[in-house]
């Protein structure tokens, strides 16, 4: 790599230059975050601002290929980026699961005429996708998974039932697991790509108990499914009826993902804010605290060495498994211990000054951290046959 | 630096290794030595070896004839001691003497480093005063008299402190018991006059005394570092004995935690091997989990304190206190996984129990360092 100070040096002075004082502060809520798509709107000129440079630099996926809307850095200097951005508190520039799922998937599965379309659109926000994984009656057995694909020469006829597909009403396409083989079961599934708006498509919103409605069950009526959208561009992933290697592959990317929303760019105690919040902490309370920061800080370190093996290949490929059982383990108890903290302010549901009631529902939300993307006791159920090497029952 | 070994770390790992396996194994060295009820409670034959090996010293710089490497290499050959429950001066002398000799002025660096290098002579530190660490108050005190100090007060928890060729003693030269100023360390030479141990057997078969000093004649050369300036290397001393015995404790926990892994897949129970049951999954898996972030805020801490980092002291005391967590789970889930068996002394799961105990208390429990990590971040 280039002059890992000279790099430094350069970033800053980048982030200097381009990252306005708004996106340095912390994520309040949803309007906070950009996701991108067809119809997206910014919430004001510096989201804009941000994002627009980020996108141009090849920040918003900076360790792609430039080739692809990428920078094209190297693991090392992707480090870097992420300290700078991180020292100066700088929000994500784009948050999408084109970038955390599905783009992985493409740069390791994809072909060419994929990377080139696909990839450059996510890059630069262009579409917004969602994941079609789940069904009603699988779940943690994913692959018991019924909706299914009647091969019609040159598109399938997809019916069936997806649930829990976060964002599927604001998704502009989704990426879906689809039964194209009945007979076979790991071997007869296909990882699609299709349009939210084809006809047959329809979602309805799940209501949490947040109060807030950000999944949906998402129905497919007879859906036309192309096998291919131009010269070298499969309507799917990988290779009919061999899906699940994909889906594999993009659930170890989801579980980082969301183990990294679970603390692992968290580096300082969080007891100091809480002090602040509270004004005094009972001496209980404060003990709590301590012990809740020790996992955090010592998880944080894991976060780092986690992400050097992984860039190095020196890592267990379970491991993200491990990442995702702790990293939303400990969210959840943070936010229990904020609740604590906020006493009975933070039981306020509609009030203004909690922002319609963040403090609770954001305790609510992280309640699925350990169930999303896999839950605790399918990780621990991976962590102990693949890492351990346990005997199977 | 990324965290995980370089190429020459992974060489030391694997060196430590092969070497702690075969001559620091637990039947050769800590079984032996407590069944013959030794009073030093390791052997010094092996001591020679750590020398030959170049482990002795390791923290001492190249220009006082050591290898002049950081916590970071210290930290994998302790890892490999807690695995072996290797008994060895290693921690108190090359890890915390060497440190605390770092900042004695050339005398006491030749005349103390040598021996020490070589494995003819082992060290410790006096710290503690009472059952519990708290080295924030320091009551011995150590009075101007003549040329030199007299040294008055009693020590604790001092490791191998009877068999130890010289005590590196934190004492007060000034100020009252709670002041952060005022503190002297002294080089005690294991003759001194009106110095004596009252030497006891701790839970894990390892030594250690509660030293008494009653009028301790001590000449200025035995001065580390400055008169009343001595709170500074003292500090230093901690930060770099905390991470390294969170470095053995992370040992401990993966010794732990491979024995009783392996138990699992071995042990049948209802016509299986109890390494099928759910319930024991889950709760090894979980094990694994934390042994494992225990182990990288330990490489962390000790990468941070070798960068000169000022957050080393903070992250010493967050890997203490998660180590403590760690392992203390790794042995109370190893004897109870190992049901009845892990109840007897044939078996060494309950050797880790011990060993783990005892590290936990050494410079700071998980309750003394979790609420320093709350000091330290200003709540
Ligand atoms: C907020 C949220 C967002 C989500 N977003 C998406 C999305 O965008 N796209 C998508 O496709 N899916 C999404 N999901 C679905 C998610 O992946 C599933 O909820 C999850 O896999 C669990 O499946 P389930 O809900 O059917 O629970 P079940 O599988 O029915 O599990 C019920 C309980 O049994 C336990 N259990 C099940 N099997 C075992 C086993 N073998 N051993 C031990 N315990 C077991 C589970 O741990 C759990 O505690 C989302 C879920 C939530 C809550
Ligand atoms: C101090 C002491 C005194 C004793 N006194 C007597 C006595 O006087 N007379 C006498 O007859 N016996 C005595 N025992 C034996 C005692 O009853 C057994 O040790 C006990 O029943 C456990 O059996 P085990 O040691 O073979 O462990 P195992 O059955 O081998 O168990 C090993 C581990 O696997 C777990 N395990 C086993 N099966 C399952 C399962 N199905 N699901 C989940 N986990 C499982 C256990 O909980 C344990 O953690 C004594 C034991 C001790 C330690």
């Amino acid at each position: 790599m280039s002059d890992p100070d000279a790099f430094r040096a350069d970033v800053r002075a980048w982030l200097e230059a381009n990252c306005p004082p708004e996106m340095r502060e912390p994520v309040r809520d949803e309007a906070d975050v950009y996701w991108g798509g067809r119809n997206a709107t910014f919430k004001n000129d510096a989201q804009k601002a941000w994002f627009e440079a980020c996108r141009d630099k090849g920040y918003t996926v900076p360790e792609w290929p430039k080739a692809y809307g990428g920078a094209g850095l190297t693991p090392a200097e992707g480090k870097i980026l992420r300290q700078e951005m991180s020292r100066i508190g700088a929000r994500p520039p784009l948050s999408s699961f084109g970038i955390w799922m599905l783009g992985p998937a493409l740069l390791h599965f994809g072909t060419e005429g994929q990377k080139q379309r696909f990839l450059n659109e996510i890059a630069a926000g262009k579409i917004r996708w969602c994941q079609g994984y789940s069904e009603p009656g699988s779940g943690s057995d994913l692959v018991s998974m019924q909706t299914y694909g009647e091969d019609k020469g040159d598109h399938w006829v997809v019916n069936g039932q997806k649930i829990w597909t976060s964002y599927a009403d604001e998704a502009d396409w989704i990426f879906c697991l689809v039964r194209t083989d009945k007979e076979n079961k790991y071997q007869g599934i296909t990882f699609m790509l299709f349009d939210m708006a084809s006809e047959g498509v329809s979602t309805k919103p799940i209501k949490l108990i947040s109060g807030n409605s950000p999944f949906c069950e998402t129905f497919m009526d007879d859906v036309k499914v192309p096998k291919s959208y131009g010269e070298d561009i499969p309507g799917y992933v990988g290779q009919i009826n061999r899906g699940w290697d994909v889906a594999k592959y993009l659930l170890g990317h989801e579980r980082e993902m969301i183990s990294g929303a679970g603390g692992g760019d968290r580096t300082s105690a969080i007891g100091a804010a809480m002090k602040r919040m509270a004004g005094e902490l009972d001496p209980v309370l404060r003990a709590q605290l301590a012990m809740f920061d020790v996992d955090a800080l010592a998880y944080s370190a894991m976060g780092e060495k986690f992400l050097d093996e992984m860039k190095s290949g020196k890592g267990h490929p379970a491991q993200p498994n491990m990442m995702k059982y702790v990293g939303t383990e400990l969210n959840k108890q943070r936010h229990e211990l904020m609740m604590s903290v906020g006493g009975s302010r933070a039981l306020e549901w509609e009030s203004e000054d909690t922002g319609g009631g963040k403090p609770s529902r954001n305790w609510l939300r992280t309640k699925a951290n350990s169930i999303e993307g896999g839950t605790s006791e399918v990780m621990l159920n991976v962590i102990s046959k693949r890492i351990l090497d346990l005997p199977g029952a | 630096m990324p965290l995980y070994h370089d190429d020459d770390q992974a060489m030391l790992a694997e060196t430590a290794s092969q070497f702690m396996a075969e001559e620091g194994a637990i039947a050769k060295q800590l079984r032996h030595w407590r069944d013959r009820n030794c009073k030093d409670g390791f052997g010094h034959g092996l001591w020679k070896q750590f020398a030959e090996m170049g482990f002795t010293g390791m923290l001492v710089s190249e220009d006082d004839g050591g290898l002049g490497m950081g916590s970071y290499e210290a930290g994998i050959v302790l890892e490999e001691i807690g695995r072996n429950l290797t008994p060895s001066p290693f921690l108190a002398s090359s890890v915390l003497a060497a440190t605390a000799l770092k900042h004695a002025d050339d005398a006491a660096r030749q005349r103390w480093l040598p021996g020490l290098v070589s494995g003819d002579l082992v060290y410790s530190v006096a710290i503690d005063e009472g059952a519990k660490h708290r080295p924030e108050r320091i009551k011995t005190r150590a009075e101007k008299s003549g040329n030199g100090f007299r040294l008055t007060g009693q020590k604790d928890f001092v490791l191998h402190g009877a068999s130890a060729d010289m005590l590196v003693v934190a004492a007060r030269t000034s100020g009252a018991d709670d002041d952060a100023d005022g503190i002297t360390l002294f080089a005690v030479p294991k003759d001194a006059a009106n110095m004596s141990h009252d030497a006891v057997r701790l839970v894990d078969s390892s030594m250690a005394s509660h030293t008494k000093f009653e009028g301790v004649e001590l000449d200025g050369d035995a001065v580390i570092g400055e008169v009343d300036g001595g709170r500074e290397v003292l500090n230093a001393m901690l930060t770099a004995g905390r991470i390294g015995a969170a470095a053995e404790g992370v040992g401990v926990a993966r010794g732990a935690m491979d024995m009783t892994v392996d138990y699992l897949k071995q042990r049948k129970q209802f016509g299986k091997l109890i390494g099928e049951f759910q319930a024991l999954q889950h709760r090894a898996a979980h094990l694994y989990s934390e042994v494992e972030i225990a182990r990288a805020v330990t490489m962390k801490a000790a990468q941070l304190l070798d960068g000169g980092s000022e957050k080393a002291d903070l992250m010493a005391s967050v890997a203490k206190a998660k180590v403590a967590k760690a392992a203390g789970l790794a042995v109370r889930e190893g004897v109870q996984m190992h049901g009845g068996i892990g109840m007897t002394d044939e078996y060494d799961i309950g050797l880790y129990m011990k060993r783990d105990r005892a590290l936990q208390e050494f410079l700071g429990d998980m309750y003394y360092h979790a609420s320093r990590v709350a000091d330290m971040s200003g709540y």
